[in-house]
């Protein structure tokens, strides 16, 4: 497990089919995922754990994230496996400027695949996911 | 360097960065191209606002990418097409330039002087850039995304990893031109196919391309990286024979796939980048990337005097209207109603004005986001198609690039 940017979070889980990008395919201003050729197309990410195994790459995707963390649609924490850097970098520009937390975590297969089996869950500020309190 | 939260956040950034990337210490950059100036919501405003009310100064050269809108477009954005957007992106270009950036606005920098050279060290994040800056001209960056791009360029640092690595700009997977006819590879329609297709087949891994001509050109070279860089996320190719890290073939690629490049291939390439092959055209969209002073060149001798009867919108930077107006080719271009906007591409929204419909372009980038972003119909073809259809008002086929084996 590594925390690619720290912070507490807890909430549904959304567990994606494949992989999104924050710019384009996705819209800040509702929360909802907009890209025609996404499997889950139409559903919110405000609120809930977001886990997909990536993130498709887009530079704009920083600017997508924090547009999401300041406007209070975006997830509540994020959890891949594999890490990206453009995810980070927006949720700590969006922390340093509204005071906002999106934990984002890259964990490894095995654990994804367990954790994506929850209904609910916990992140700490180190880094520790669980469906509990205790766990996390 | 400086002590203030805004060159803290930087070094924050850069730091976070630099250990998610496992990079095992950061570089001095020489040169940076800035893409968080384009608008994409108020958190691009709070973030570079942030920075000017805590004391940024750049520590290297930082030249702007393209914005949503320009105050000097000739209003083909107006406010009232989506005032948040539009008024956004002239307030975030005149951030950026108070934060001192050089206003270039233009996804082309490398079209103009005084840019970054062979083995510097820079951080781009705009992907034709990267492609471009990394192949043609030897330099070395990752794509550095919106913020991190603006961190790099207050730090004067980037992370020591990826392609800044001489490991890391190995080629994965070797694309063969051998097969390829070389009179498809005089036009300029062919290098953005090969680019479609490369991306493609490429994906993210570097590619190797064997096979193209010595005499390969700076904008051939342009369509190349654009395409593969939009079709697959190609950050560097190495073109044998032409591309500086690249005089043979060993130099860059050991083991690995190859792919072998037949026409077939460019052909089905050219079919999946239209939507529509004959018939009334509303627009003709060039210069995606900004077209070059050369394009310009070859466009005034194809258009030979004639008025285009298709509106006609070629997008380049604000330093190559400078040379256009030296040239006295604006108002040549001008008097065949061809229109130019400065700083802006014209494949995103809130749309150009007049842009609409069934648009040809030469672009094979254009033509790969147009459909999605603009929601418009699109005819893909050469720079000579281009003009004589514009020239007609419907489109019009080469017979003799098309009649070849």
């Amino acid at each position: 497990m590594t925390v690619l940017h720290a912070g507490i979070a807890q909430g549904p889980v959304l567990l994606l089919d494949e992989p999104l990008s924050f710019w384009g395919a996705y819209d800040p201003r509702s929360g909802i995922i907009i890209d025609i050729h996404h499997p889950q197309k139409g559903q919110s990410l405000q609120g809930k754990i977001l886990m997909m195994l990536e993130s498709r790459g887009s530079g704009s995707a920083p600017g997508g994230l924090a547009e999401a963390i300041r406007l209070g649609t975006a997830p509540a924490g994020i959890i891949l496996v594999q890490a990206d850097i453009n995810l980070a970098i927006g949720a700590a520009v969006a922390e340093t400027l509204y005071g906002k937390a999106c934990p984002v975590l890259a964990v490894a297969a095995q654990e994804f695949h367990e954790l994506s089996k929850s209904a609910y869950l916990h992140i700490s500020h180190d880094g520790r996911v669980g469906p509990s309190l205790d766990d996390a | 360097m400086p002590e203030g939260r805004a060159h803290q956040l930087a070094m924050q950034l850069v730091e976070q960065a630099a250990r998610i990337m496992g990079a095992p210490r950061l570089i001095p950059i020489s040169f940076a191209h800035i893409d968080a100036c384009f608008y994409t919501g108020r958190s691009h405003v709070d973030f570079v606002r942030f920075l000017l009310d805590h004391g940024a100064t750049l520590s290297v050269p930082a030249w702007t990418n393209n914005s949503v809108a320009s105050p000097d477009d000739g209003g083909l954005r107006p406010e009232r097409s989506d005032p948040e957007m539009v008024s956004g992106a002239h307030e975030l270009m005149e951030l950026y330039a108070r934060l001192g950036c050089t206003p270039t606005w233009t996804c082309a920098p490398y079209q103009l002087a005084g840019g970054p050279k062979f083995g510097d060290h820079i951080a781009v994040g705009e992907s034709n850039a990267v492609a471009f800056y990394n192949s043609a001209v030897g330099a070395r960056t990752n794509k550095y995304g919106d913020y991190l791009d603006v961190a790099c360029a207050i730090t004067g640092l980037a992370p020591f990893a990826g392609l800044h690595t001489d490991e890391g700009r190995r080629a994965a997977i070797h694309f063969s031109c051998a097969s390829v006819p070389e009179n498809w590879m005089r036009q300029d329609i062919f290098f953005h196919l090969l680019g479609h297709v490369v991306g493609r087949q490429a994906g993210r891994r570097i590619p190797a391309i064997s096979g193209l001509p010595k005499e390969t050109t700076a904008d051939q070279l342009k369509a190349l990286c654009a395409a593969s860089a939009a079709s697959g996320g190609v950050e560097l190719l190495h073109a044998v024979g032409v591309t500086p890290e690249a005089p043979a073939l060993h130099a860059v690629f050991r083991i690995g796939e190859t792919f072998d490049v037949i026409t077939g291939h460019l052909n089905a390439a050219r079919r999946e980048l239209s939507t529509f092959n004959d018939g009334p055209l509303d627009a003709v969209a060039l210069g995606t990337p900004h077209f070059s002073l050369s394009e310009f060149s070859e466009l005034v001798k194809l258009l030979d005097g004639r008025k285009v009867k298709t509106a006609t919108y070629i997008s380049t930077s604000r330093g190559i209207r400078e040379m256009l107006i030296a040239k006295g080719w604006l108002k040549l271009l001008q008097e065949a109603s061809v229109i130019i906007p400065v700083d802006v591409c014209t494949y995103y929204a809130p749309k150009i004005q007049g842009l609409r419909g069934r648009v040809m372009t030469n672009a094979a980038k254009w033509a790969y986001y147009a459909p999605g972003m603009l929601g418009v119909e699109v005819c893909f073809g050469s720079l000579k198609e281009c003009v004589e259809s514009a020239v007609r008002g419907a489109v019009w086929r080469d017979p003799a690039l098309w009649s070849n084996p």
